[in-house]
């Protein structure tokens, strides 16, 4: 980290070099411009919030991050480095994790197993160790267990490990699927509109797990989110889209002032 | 009362990723491994064993590699029969160009050439998806026996096309060929089933098992947590090839002794090991043993009923057979549609709480 280029929020949290950073890019599919020169940064360290109206270009530029689209123009720096163009599997074992906007989870395995699968990035034992489940299959099936305990206690889910996650009520999906992020321990993590779909005190339990996890972990997060009220309050910086190109960018009191974001998304204030 | 998991507390994740996490479960297979090592070849006859115990044995090995390709990863596939028939001829031709090589080692080469073929086919798994790749599949499965009926090299050039097993012996004792013990070929093909269940489950439980569910239950997000699609679905190819290759060998060589392979190994194989793997249960180890159990007891079951019981003609209780196999398929679908191993698992969960269910 640099030190020249980090600082400290005011609540003590510390804010490095850019661990990401989108070069002009442009992602189209056929006639379609999708994502227009967009460049943006995600420092070390902060949440950095996307918003905008349906159809700006949010999820797309997510898809870029982790690699599921790959736009025609434009870089992608990662920690410093040029990427190259790479698969989402690829790009998962650097240390990228996300969640879906409509849930992802693997429904016919228990909580415990989804959020295992968060450590297979972590588990390298061959197909023979694993047949004879001797050797490292075995030991690393109860060293990552430990790792996803924690995220289990952490995230409060306990009583639900042996639980098949297609039972589960809505809210918890959410937080089982935000537990796979977390236990692949990554250096930044995507969130997908982490509280769509949910009542007050659920979105305040996720806002509480995402300021907890960027707090006590340092994780980097990028998310979208609609709700502007848990935007403004967890965002160190805002990106704005519309369209496809980027109409703000600042921390929330910045952007909220922008006379381009109140005009496509915010709106004013009607007495 | 006895099947509980009160006070039985586990003390260390090891403890509590054991195969059968309750003592009575554990003490079940155990007591069925004792009889099934011990207790039966004791007992077993030939009409025990032909009519019974070896095509339940093999075709559990056949369902346990289907359900780690279609159950576990999702993956459909038509064409186990033609990968029966690569296991078969693998092991005819080892048998008959290696005189000297060890039997057990003849059928797990012969599982290990399967394998290869087996990734060969699921190449197009990466691009093909569903119905599609069932179809593929089928391609597989009627090219294989094609290949096998149109190239003499295959069959050692005999006049009638069959390939017949030569006898080999396992410690002195014949394992193939016409002067087999009952209780050796049993044992044989036992020690087969047990190693490879043991094999499958923990493949299943661990890393590579939830790399392939996660393939099954959700691609994209399993690509997004770091599974390499291809390498995880052609694993499941290769290790469920392994499994039907295995079963193959063991069917020609110990069970049937001598095969024409459109006969022995023709779709309808294919879709005798699909239907044990649907009524047994997707993704479970256990419903591979009841699907298979189901598929080979029942119409010996029903010939002995209506044959035995109300002296029916041979020919119109075989008739009558395929009508209620059938119906009972459908019936069970329809009211079990996960199989015997959900019913298992039911049974299990009322069992946890009887006699106080509140």
């Amino acid at each position: 980290m640099n030190a020249v280029n980090s600082h400290i929020t005011p609540d003590g949290r510390t804010i490095g070099a850019p661990i990401m950073e989108m070069k002009n890019i442009t992602l189209r599919f056929g006639g379609v411009v999708a994502i227009k020169d967009i460049s943006f940064d995600i420092k070390e360290g902060e949440i950095r919030a996307i918003i905008g109206p349906n159809g700006a270009g949010k999820s797309s530029m997510l898809n870029v991050i982790n690699g599921f689209y790959h736009p025609q123009e434009g870089e992608v720096h990662f920690r410093g480095k040029k990427r190259k163009s790479l698969k989402p599997h690829q790009i998962a074992k650097q240390g990228i994790a996300r969640t879906f906007q409509n849930i992802a989870l693997f429904k016919g395995m228990s909580t415990l197993d989804n959020i295992m699968t968060g450590r297979l990035t972590h588990m390298k034992a061959g197909l023979l160790s694993q047949t004879l489940w001797w050797g490292n299959a075995q030991r690393e099936e109860v060293e990552n267990r430990e790792v996803v305990e924690k995220v289990i206690d952490f995230l409060e889910i306990q009583t639900i490990r042996k639980t098949p996650v297609g039972r589960l009520p809505y809210g918890l999906q959410k937080r089982v699927e935000l537990g796979r992020a977390l236990a692949a321990e990554p250096k930044l993590l995507l969130l997908d509109e982490p509280m769509a779909g949910m009542n007050v005190e659920e979105k305040e339990d996720m806002s509480r797990f995402i300021l907890d996890v960027n707090d006590e972990f340092g994780t980097t997060i990028a998310l979208i989110e609609h709700d502007m009220g848990v935007v403004m309050d967890i965002a160190d910086r805002v990106v704005v889209m519309d369209y496809g190109k980027k109409i703000g960018d600042g921390t929330p009191q910045e952007v909220r002032s922008n006379q381009n974001v109140i005009d496509a998304y915010l709106g004013v204030a009607h007495d | 009362m006895l099947y509980r998991e009160a006070g039985d507390f586990k003390t260390t994740y090891a403890k509590d990723q054991q195969t059968f996490p309750i003592a009575f479960d554990r003490r079940g297979y155990f007591l069925t491994l004792i009889i099934a090592f011990l207790v039966v070849p004791f007992l077993v006859n030939d009409y025990w064993l032909n009519a019974i115990l070896l095509p339940f044995l093999i075709y559990s090995i056949a369902a346990m590699g289907l359900n780690i390709l279609t159950g576990y990863c999702g993956q459909v596939s038509l064409g186990s029969g033609g990968f029966m028939a690569v296991g078969a001829y693998a092991s005819y031709k080892l048998m008959t160009s290696f005189p000297d090589l060890n039997m057990i080692i003849v059928v797990l080469l012969s599982g290990g050439i399967t394998a290869l073929v087996g990734g060969l086919f699921g190449l197009p798994s990466l691009r093909i998806k569903g119905f599609y790749l069932a179809v593929v599949t089928l391609a597989a499965q009627f090219f294989l026996v094609w290949l096998f009926n149109k190239v003499p090299w295959f069959y050692n050039y005999s006049a009638s096309g069959q390939i017949s097993a030569p006898e080999r012996e396992i410690l002195g004792y014949a394992v193939t060929g016409a002067n087999v013990l009952p209780w050796v070929s049993y044992l044989f093909c036992l020690s087969f089933v047990f190693v490879l269940a043991w094999g499958a489950r923990n493949l299943t439980r661990g890393a590579n098992g939830r790399k392939w569910m996660a393939i099954r239950d959700m691609d994209i997000a399993a690509e997004i947590i770091g599974v390499d699609p291809l390498k995880t679905k052609l694993t499941a190819f290769a290790v469920s090839s392994f499994y039907i290759g295995v079963a193959g060998a063991l069917l020609f060589s110990v069970y049937l002794g001598a095969v024409e392979v459109g006969e022995a190994f023709g779709i309808s194989k294919s879709f005798l090991i699909l239907f044990m793997v649907i009524i047994g249960g997707l993704g479970s180890i256990f419903g591979s043993f009841a699907g298979a159990a189901f598929m080979v007891l029942m119409p010996v079951l029903l010939k002995n009923i209506m044959v035995g019981q109300f002296g029916w003609a041979i020919d119109l209780a075989a008739h009558f057979e395929f009508v209620i196999v059938g119906g009972l398929i459908v019936f069970f679908l329809i009211v079990e549609p996960h199989g015997f191993a959900q019913l298992w698992s039911i049974a299990k969960e009322k069992l946890r709480l009887w006699p106080f269910p509140h």
